[in-house]
Parts: structure tokens; sequence; C-alpha cells
């Protein structure tokens, strides 16, 4: 099944907010926002601003009719910088102006004197002074302490990986409309319309109902646009608040990269404890977390980060320990992943690190510890296990051994040339971690010529859910999915919406479409029976046609709809689905958190060049537990699209602040993310199929997230590469690993004597 | 009054020349097809192609629209998404939909004008020319396997061309929409229009050529400025040899440097060389010129031709004089020329069959990035015996370096690994880096030795045994 989107994709047809036909009066707004990162605002003088050219108004915190805040979990962050700002790019006014241009001519002319205070980055640094944005917690199973006793080796270390900002290729934006009675209609380009909504609602004073948000689609989101797209919204619908004009904001790339917050940087130390088998008997860690300098999604990502700390093996005693530190960055935020990848970059590093030391293969110690079914997490949940078939299969149909041969062989007869692999086994769980957000509902229309719209809570950003949906009603109904269209995502019809995140989207959405088109169904096939003269059980929906017991029959999907509309019979339906089985007791951080988790298998393979430093990534091999794919041409492009932006974040983006916290990789010529010639040669991808039950939608796991993790497999295979030049070098955890790390890895001696 | 043909339709306007076609086609044209990702060059989600008629047929190159100014399409055919639509989805829509090479869709639209392109090719179709002709396009999503998939497809296709018209194979084969078989003439009627018009004088104005740095660095001065456009300037569009001295106008582009036959066969590597600089609708814009004048300290082909021992001709439009390369640079965006002075020509010896050339450069990301350090040599030998060195260095001191005290003392050196090993201390001497965004003061040390060592490696592979710079 093509993605539905393809026809007006290609055609530049599909609209996004900066294609929004504009109103006439349209005014548009642009942000004047701090350039020191941490400092007192002595004076803000908008004199000058005030008489630009085709100014309309400037506003500022005291312009704020509801509250000064929109922190989602914890209220910690205004809207407006009010005495103090917090990081470079904290709004501290808008202009709104009768152009773009002239928004952004009369910014320039806005004078903030503003006493700068030391600013910190590192979030160990905010830890040693106490900053923190919340309490630090413990995930704990069995007895570390006691089981170090029982370890034939430990080893302790430390491990860091940086930021990724997101790159969402249409930047945040949003377009706010006055409607009658001081109600907002604000176009958003939004991940989660109902943050956007409560976020306006609190900032305006409006109530919830007042506040109208629609999302036709995104031009990428990857978690960038989950709450980061509040601010936008909010600064939008104030000022249209105030001066009933309809107000737009579409970020310049620049502006979007200094004011967003991005992927968390960790910095983690670990310790690890192996028997003589290579049995991984305890584990600990702690996480320093890199929240910016307010909370945004930081404490949610905190707890994923405790819950992937493990990533697929059986660990009997782990003590990981989480910290969340204030700093004075932007607010980081969620990134595809969500603190997963941040918790296995460390265990993998621990396992590399053990197996250096001890002469052998990491995949050694990897393989002896996957997880089997029933073994327990550091949560208390017990695995449905998927790991050791993803990596027998990976073995066996990617010819490992001969892999490995071919490497040695060819890194024996090069001098300037080597070859690195790395195996990269994956868990992720599927289910929002705060279990009230895994609910969700679907408003399913049939209209009298058999049309079918469906209205959800999911957003169309790439992944191909709106695809995935109209699946469900075609397969249910029958119909051809050009006969189902998926309407845009809008807070006045479908209420209530968890954001478009934790891979859960199809899922959720998908169930609650099922859900409404299943009691629709079950209407419908009561109608034909009355007009078959047969029972509702007999009754089969086949290709438009109605059957009685595979026996096709006169009447169609058509005249069955209008039938039933003649009748008085609805053919409408909102359904509501929340997942069952899960919980979690955040008191004793143990329960049932996911529905189902996904497994996997990456072999990766690498060439570094040895004089210059510089990579290619030769090939990666995957084998992925898609349970029962239902779109395998989605799910392939979400493997090898998740992939290849996890070896972005694990090689070549580096995100760099200076001291001052000021954002130096501002722009696409200092910030790089993989271009067609920096993906691997090769990626093979084989789908474990498995029948099991699940509570995916038709047992088609979810696909968001989880591939991006095999990326973590390129760092150490270039570790693995550049040991194979220099087997003496044993470089920093420290991702990514940029071509300068790479080089200075390969020569440390020689860079140690240039640095002096 | 700028004129040209907007995909089907004659379009003029009185905006300032210096408005940037990105703007005009999406704000003044309400054509929302073309996507605004970065506004420097970065991402290809505004390429539009740049139709022109040149020896009575149209060629056709990809741009990014945020860097184009209106008045550097004057008088030429532009194509957007919307010009590339047919009746049901085109071949390469339909590619793209086939193998799931869209899914947020936002850089889609620079995808297929890219490929729009490609189709539109003179040069033989190969998957590796598909390929080149999306590499200034980012995409975020996908992963580009499915494009590399979509592309495989394309170019089987259009393999099929044999020795039919471009455009006619790509109308036929539902490529392209129809209109596109009357673009030439309509060109000729265009062009007509416009010869009937004077240019006005301008004062105070900006040089430009390709503005692809321009446009980076001074958007707004820009797009208020007057500007002497000096891209469409005919006179300074000409490649020439002269005797063994090649002659390039102050105008060409990369592009046209990189197919020019002769520089092609003296410097063999320069198909490798261009690879690594930018992205093909930067090249098609950004000039050779221009890149020396804007004197960054990592710009690419300044290092180039200060190996070269490049030539330059100023003019004020009344003077000419002559300065070299290696003397042009002064201090931190600080040259040998007037504000009134542009570069008319770049002159240099094409190198003899003693006289090799090789560039290095090592960035972030291989390809579409600016270096950490770069490097180009120019070096003559007999026998085994260096005889000339012409050594540059970028990315390494205030201005794009030429190591005058290394290239000296490598003359009459023996062509060994003991000579670079002390070429590369020597040069260790006439460097300065600093600590930046793209590396710190060891990195770009270190690299610039490795990258002064790659040279020889390269160059000289039967003398230079790699071996010995592991135990040095």
């Amino acid at each position: 099944m093509k993605n539905i989107d393809s026809y007006t994709h290609t055609r530049g047809e599909s609209v996004y907010l900066d294609d929004i036909p504009l109103l006439a009066g349209t005014l548009f707004a642009c942000c004047f926002d701090s350039p020191v990162a941490n400092g007192i605002i002595e004076n803000l003088d908008l004199s000058e601003a005030e008489q630009s050219e085709g100014v309309v108004k400037i506003l500022t915190h005291q312009d704020i009719t509801g509250e000064n805040q929109i922190g989602g979990i914890i209220p910690d962050e205004p809207l407006f910088a009010e005495h103090h700002v917090h990081f470079c790019g904290m709004p501290i006014a808008l202009v709104i102006a009768e152009s773009d241009h002239l928004a952004k001519k009369a910014v320039k002319k806005i004078k903030a004197t503003i006493k700068a205070l030391p600013a910190i980055t590192d979030p160990r640094e905010a830890f040693a002074r106490g900053e923190l944005t919340l309490p630090p917690r413990s995930f704990v199973l069995g007895n570390t302490a006691s089981a170090w006793k029982d370890c034939t080796h430990i080893f302790e270390g430390r491990a860091d990986t940086n930021g990724q900002e997101h790159l969402y290729i249409e930047t945040q934006g949003a377009y706010a409309i006055p409607a009658e009675n001081g109600a907002l209609r604000i176009y958003s380009s939004t991940q989660g319309p109902t943050a956007v909504q409560r976020t306006v609602s609190r900032v305006t004073g409006l109530p919830m109902h007042k506040v109208e948000i629609d999302v036709t689609r995104l031009g990428g989101g990857f978690g960038g646009k989950e709450d980061q797209a509040n601010t936008w919204a909010a600064l939008c619908a104030l000022a249209t608040h105030h001066l009933k004009r309809p107000v737009k904001y579409s970020l310049h790339r620049m502006e979007d990269m200094r004011m967003t917050g991005k992927r968390n940087p960790y910095s983690s130390d670990f310790k690890i404890g192996l028997d003589k088998d290579l049995k991984i008997i305890a584990y600990e860690a702690t996480f320093y977390q890199n929240s910016g300098a307010a909370a945004d999604l930081s404490p949610a990502i905190l707890e994923r980060t405790l819950f992937h700390c493990n990533n697929t093996y059986f660990i009997p005693n782990v003590k990981a320990t989480a910290i969340s530190c204030k700093t004075n960055l932007p607010p980081n935020t969620a990134f595809r992943g969500f603190g997963g990848p941040q918790g296995m970059f460390v265990i993998e590093a621990s396992i590399v690190h053990a197996a250096e030391q001890l002469g052998i293969a990491p995949a050694v110690i990897q393989q002896k510890n996957l997880m089997q079914t029933g073994d327990e997490f550091p949560y208390g949940q017990k695995v449905v296990s998927e790991a050791n078939e993803c990596w027998e299969k990976a073995m066996h149909l990617y010819q490992n051994e001969s892999l490995l041969n071919d490497i040695d062989v060819f890194n024996k007869s090069n001098t300037w040339s080597k070859k690195g692999l790395a195996m990269m086994p994956i868990c992720f769980g599927i289910s929002f971690t705060n279990t009230l957000m895994n609910q969700a509902r679907a408003l399913v229309h049939i209209y009298t010529d058999g049309s079918v719209a469906i209205s959800t809570g999911a957003i169309e950003m790439g992944q191909g859910v709106n695809t995935k949906i109209a699946q469900v009603a075609a397969q249910i109904f029958s119909i051809p999915i050009g006969q189902v269209k998926l309407n845009t995502t809008n807070t006045y019809r479908i209420a209530n919406t968890s954001p478009s995140a934790a891979s859960a989207t199809a899922d959720l959405n998908g169930k609650a479409t099922q859900i409404a088109c299943n009691t629709l169904l079950d209407r419908l096939k009561n109608v034909a029976a009355e007009l078959l003269h047969t029972v509702a059980d007999e009754i089969e929906l086949k290709e438009e046609s109605i059957y009685i017991k595979w026996q096709k029959t006169d009447l169609t999907w058509k005249q069955l709809v209008l039938s039933a509309y003649n009748k008085r019979i609805s053919l409408s339906e909102h359904a509501h689905y929340a997942t069952p089985e899960i919980h979690f007791d955040k008191t004793k951080e143990k329960g049932h958190p996911f529905a189902y988790h996904v497994f996997g298998t990456a072999i990766t393979t690498v060439t570094l060049d040895c004089l210059r430093g510089t990579y290619e990534v030769d090939a990666v091999r995957i084998v992925h537990d898609a349970g029962s794919s239902m779109n395998e041409l989605i799910d392939r492009g979400q493997i090898e699209g998740g992939l290849v932006q996890g070896i972005g974040w694990m090689t070549l983006e580096e995100i760099v602040y200076d001291k001052d916290g000021k954002l130096r990789s501002n722009a696409l010529s200092t910030y790089k993310v993989p271009d067609i010639y920096a993906v691997p040669k090769e990626i093979s991808i084989d789908f474990l199929h498995t029948e099991k039950n699940n509570l995916a939608i038709f047992r088609s796991k979810a696909v968001g997230e989880p591939p991006l993790m095999y990326g973590i497999g390129t760092y150490f295979a270039i570790r693995d590469a550049i040991r194979q030049f220099n087997p003496k070098s044993n470089p920093a955890f420290d991702a990514p690993f940029t071509p300068e790390k790479v080089l200075l890895a390969l020569y440390p001696d020689r860079a140690a004597e240039l640095k002096n | 009054m700028v004129k040209f043909i907007l995909n089907n339709k004659e379009v003029s306007t009185d905006l300032p020349k210096g408005t940037l076609l990105l703007d005009f086609i999406r704000y003044h044209q309400h054509l929302s097809g073309t996507k605004i990702g970065c506004r420097e060059g970065d991402c290809g989600a505004c390429t539009v192609l740049i139709g022109e008629k040149k020896n009575e047929k149209m060629k056709y190159h990809s741009v990014t629209s945020c860097l184009m100014a209106i008045g550097n399409v004057h008088g030429k055919h532009i194509v957007t998404v919307e010009g590339v639509n047919t009746a049901g989805l085109n071949f390469v829509q339909q590619a793209f939909t086939d193998e799931g090479a869209s899914q947020c869709g936002f850089c889609t639209p620079g995808f297929m004008v890219s490929l729009a392109g490609f189709s539109l090719q003179v040069e033989t179709p190969t998957y590796e020319k598909g390929i080149e002709a999306v590499n200034g396009n980012i995409c975020r999503c996908t992963g580009y396997k499915s494009i590399e998939r979509s592309i495989q497809k394309i170019a089987d296709k259009l393999s099929e061309r044999a020795n039919e018209n471009a455009v006619d194979f790509a109308v036929n084969n539902h490529f392209l929409p129809d209109y596109f078989k009357s673009i030439p003439e309509r060109m000729e009627a265009l062009q007509e229009s416009i010869s009937k018009e004077t240019e006005q004088e301008l004062k105070l104005a900006k040089f430009m050529g390709g503005g692809t740095d321009l446009y980076v660095q001074q958007h707004d001065a820009m797009t208020e400025a007057e500007i002497h456009f000096l891209a469409t300037r005919n006179q300074l569009q000409q490649i020439t040899l002269n005797g063994n001295t090649c002659e390039m106008g102050g105008a060409v582009t990369v592009t046209e440097m990189a197919n020019a036959a002769f520089i092609q066969e003296a410097i063999p590597s320069l198909p490798a060389i261009i690879k690594l600089i930018s992205s093909t609708p930067i090249r098609n814009m950004a000039t050779i010129a221009g890149n020396l004048v804007n004197a960054s300290p990592i710009g690419d082909f300044n290092i180039l031709f200060l190996a070269l021992n490049a030539q330059l001709l100023l003019t004020d439009e009344h003077q000419e004089r002559k300065v070299a390369l290696r003397n042009f640079y002064k201090g931190y965006k600080i040259m040998d020329k007037g504000t009134n002075e542009y570069v008319k020509q770049i002159s240099f010896q094409l190198p003899d069959s003693d006289t090799h050339v090789n560039f290095e450069k090592v960035c972030k990301r291989t390809h579409l990035d600016i270096a950490s350090v770069n490097s180009a040599i120019s070096i003559k030998i007999n026998e085994d015996q260096i005889t000339e060195a012409g050594l540059a260095v970028g990315g390494v001191a205030p201005i794009p370096l030429f190591l005058t005290k290394t290239s000296e003392w490598l003359k009459g050196k023996p062509l060994n690994h003991e000579s670079v090993i002390e070429a590369c201390a020597l040069a260790q001497t006439e460097v300065t880096p600093i600590t930046d965004v793209r590396g710190s003061i060891a990195y770009k040390r270190l690299l610039m030795e490795q990258l002064i060592k790659a040279h020889f490696i390269r160059l000289f592979p039967e003398f230079i045994q790699p071996d010995k710079f592991l135990s040095a």
C-alpha cells in the first residue's frame, strides 16, 4: 500500500503551515530573543522599534492576559522573560508588523540592557551547584551492592552523548485567526494539538473550548514539535487576542535553531560486573541529563532513559539513577527515542569497554546476555522477547562469520584503510510511560455516497500514520482506500488528544478507528441482514459487495450505506480506546508500563580512512521485529530513516554551544545532517515476522523510534576500526564520533604534542 | 523591469532586482510548491530549474531559488514543481510514490525539480548522474535509500533515450508536460522584447556574481541594494586557452569550469575535486571569481588557485590591473581590491606533464560542507627531485594561506618521506589556527600535516612509502 499523501507531496500540492492562503489583513510576528544565556534585564527600550515602519504592536510579558507560563509537566517556563533571561533565544518581546520583512527589521531596533551572569552549559557542573530540574529517580532490581562480590570482572567508566538538532525541514510556526466571541482558530505545525490548545488557553485566559487548533500535516517533527510548537502558537494567539487580526509567525531557520531545544545531551557514569562466563551480574549507572533552562519534557525523557538502561540484556542486579540538571541552554526536548538512545549508549559503552579490557569481541558479551521471554526488566515488567530470534537470524542471514573474515583480510592488507564491525541489538518499549496518555479517540463518518472520512488525534508528519489509519477503515469496510479520507487533526472534532509521539500514534488512533469502524460495521450488517432476510452473523462485506456466507448478493456497499441512512441508522461513530493491561507505580518505580516491546539486531560495518580521519558506513544489515507489518513500504521507510538519523547523531551531527551558552552550530552550514552521499552504501532490512498476539494495531508493531538506535552501532564500528589501526587507542566514549575525534583518536600522541 | 518565463507563463515584475526568486515565486506568484528550508542554499527545498538558450538549444540547470536574485533570471525560463506536473503523476513522481521515497513531503518538490533537471541533461543519463542531480537536496525522513531506488528506475528509463532530443524524450515519456516543447520559440520572442530595453546606469552598486555567498552573509542588504549583475554579462562567461594559459572570465561558474575539456585534461583529478565542493545547484550558480573575492580563509577555489599561482585581472571599467592571487589577501577579508573593482579574468598556467596537482579537504560531512582544513598542491618533479612546489592551506590562518616558506623549501628536495615530514614541521611554523565550530587548534594542525602527507601519498605512491609515516 502506497502512502496516500504521495500524490500531493510529489506535485508540491500538500499544504504546510506557510502554504495556507492568507486572509486579508494578516499581520506578521517576529521575536526579540535574549542574546544572553543567563542575566538580568535592566532595561528594555522599544521606542525606536515601535516607530519602525509597519509596526502595529510590540508585546512583552506585560501584555499577557492569562498566565505567563508554558511549562507542560512542571510550570517552570515563562513565555516571555520578565526580569531574568535563562537561555540565549528566550523570547523577550514580540513585534507584530504589516509584513514579515518589516517585523524582522523592527526587531533589530529593540535595545535591551542585560546584565550577564555566569552561564552553565554542562550538566555535571549544574549538578555540582545543586541546579536540578526535579529530584533524582532510581530504578532498582536485585541488589547491586551485594552482587559485586559475585563478579569476576568489574569495570567502570564514563560515557557522553551530545544533543541533536531535529532539523525538520519545515521550521516551526503558527497562524492565529480571530473568530467570533473572542474565540481563536490556530493553525500550528505541532505534534500535540491539545498541548497547543492548553498553552494558548493558559496564556490568553480563554477557556479551551474557544481555542481551535487545526493541523493538516508537518514537514517533519521527530519530537521537536511535541511541546516546542506551543511557544509560537501562544505568541500568535496572544497577538490575535489583542489585535483581533490574523497573525502569522513562520520561523527563519536560524531563529528556529537558536530558540528551540534539542535532544538532551547526557553525561553518565557506569559500573558493570560480569561473572566468569561473561554473564552480566550487576550494572550501575548514573545519568546526568542536560535539561536546559526549563523542564519541558525532560522529566519524561529521563524516565525513559531509566526504562531502557539495560537495553535488551537481562541483568539481575541493576541500580540506575537519573538526574535532570538545569543549565542555561534552550529547554531540551523530545527527539525520536526520547531518552532511550541516551540510556542504551551507556550500557553498550560499558559492554564494549569490558570486552576491550578482556580482549574479546563485544558481541560475545552481548549475545550471552540477551533477554529471554519471562526475564524481568528493572521496572518489574516481564518481557516477551524476540531478542535472540533477531540476533540469530541476523547472524545467519548476513553470514556474520564471513563478514568478520573479510574484514580481517582487508585490515591485514591495507595500511591506511581499516574496517570495523559492531553488533547493535535493540529493545524498545511501546506506550507512553505516563500511563494516562495511552488513550485516543476517532470519529468516523460514512457519507451517503459511501465515502468515509476519519478524524483522529494523530498528526501526519511523514511517518505514514494517516495511510495506516485509512488502511484500518478500508480493510474493515472492505472498500478501496481511495474511498477513505483522513481529515485534518482538529481539537474541535477530537478533544483531549495525546501528542503524536512514543511510536504509539498508529496503535492508539488506529485502534480507536478500528473500534469505531467495527461498531459501524455491526450496524451495517444488521441493516443488510434485514434487507437480505438473514441474520447479521452471516453477512460479510467484501470489495464493496455484500455477501451471505461467502455468496455474493446484489447489494453493494453504496446501496447498503444509503439504506442505513434511509432507515435513520447513524453512519457516524466516535470511539475511544485506552491501552489495556498497562500500569506503573511511580512511588515504587515498578509496574507494567509497556503494551509490548520491539526488538531487532543490526550489524554495522565501516571503513576508516586512517590518513584523514574520515569514514564511510559500508553496510547496516538489520533483522527487525515488525510483528506482522501492515505496511512494509512505510515500515521500511521508518527503519531506513530512523537508522540514518541515529547514524547522524552518532557521527557528524555536532551541536556546539560556546561557554557563554551561545549556539555556534546555528545554521545548516555549521550543523550537518546526512546527505545522500553520507548514508550507508547498503542498508539491508529483514522483517522478523511473528504471528504472536500483541496490542499493536493489526499486530503490526510500532516502528517510529526503535530503528534510530541501530545507529548506535556505527559509533562502535568506528571505534573498532580505530583500534584496528591503533590498538593502543582508547578514546573516551563521547558521541558523536566526528572526523575530528576520529583523527585525534588515531594519533593520540601527536595530537597531545600539537596541543602544547 | 525583469521578464522571464515562469513555468508555462510569461511574467514580468518591477520589484527590486535583488529580490530573491524564492520570495517572488511563493509570495508574489503564489506558487507554494517551492519550499523554504534554510534560505542559505544548504537544503535544496527551494530548488528550481533555470533554462537558457545556448546555441539554439535550451540548457537547464538546477539552482536554489533562495540565493537567486530575480535580476539573474532576466530573459530565462524558470521551472518550479508546478511546472513539471502533468495530468496524473509524472514518471519521477510515480517512481517516488512506488518506492515510498516521500515521507513528510517537505523536501520532495526540490527532489522533483532536481530530477526534472536530470531528465533534461544532455549527457548520457546514468544512476550516478541522477544521484549527483540531487546532491544538494537534504531529506531528513527517508535515509535516502528509497530515493536511490527511485533514481535507479528513473535512470533506467532515461537510458532508453538513445539519440532522441532530451526535451522530446522527457515529454514523450511523461517526465514533463508538453509546453516544454514550445519554450525555445517563446524564448526567442522574450529575447526580442528584452533587447529593446536599455540598461540603466547604477550608482553605488554592489557587484554580484552568483550571489551564493552574498545572499547568505548580507541577505537584508542585498535585497535592497542596487546590484551590478556580473553573471549576466556574456563577455565575462568565456573560458579560453591562450598558449598554455587558461583564461576564465569573472562570471564563469564552477560547473562551467568543471566542464571545460582542456582543464579536465590538464588536471585529471578535477571531477573528484569538484565533487568535494558544495552541491550541484550551488555549483550551477556560484562563480569562481566570487569564491576568490569572498576571501574566506576556508574557501576552496582560493586554496586551489593559490597552489596554481593564478593571476587576477581587476577592473573598475576604466582601468585594468593584474595582481597575483598569492599577493591578493592582506588580512581577514581584506584584499588588494578597490570597492569599484571586480574580477574581470582569472588566468593560470595549465600544469604540464611533470607538474602534479592535488586537492584535499576534510569536513564533518564529506560533501556539501565547509572544510575544517583543506589544502592544495602543485608540484613539479624531475625524476625523484622536486623542482617547483606551490602548497596552500585553508582553515589555519585569517586568510587563505599560501605556505611561502614551505613551498620554497620543498624546491630542490628529494621526493621522499623525510622531505614530507620536514615540510610538515615547517608548515606548522607558518600557520595560526584558532578553535571554532570546525575544530580545535590541535585538530587543525594535525589535519594539516595529514593532508600534506596525503598529497604525496596520493600523487607519488611509487616514491612515498606510506608505512614510513607510521614509524616516523
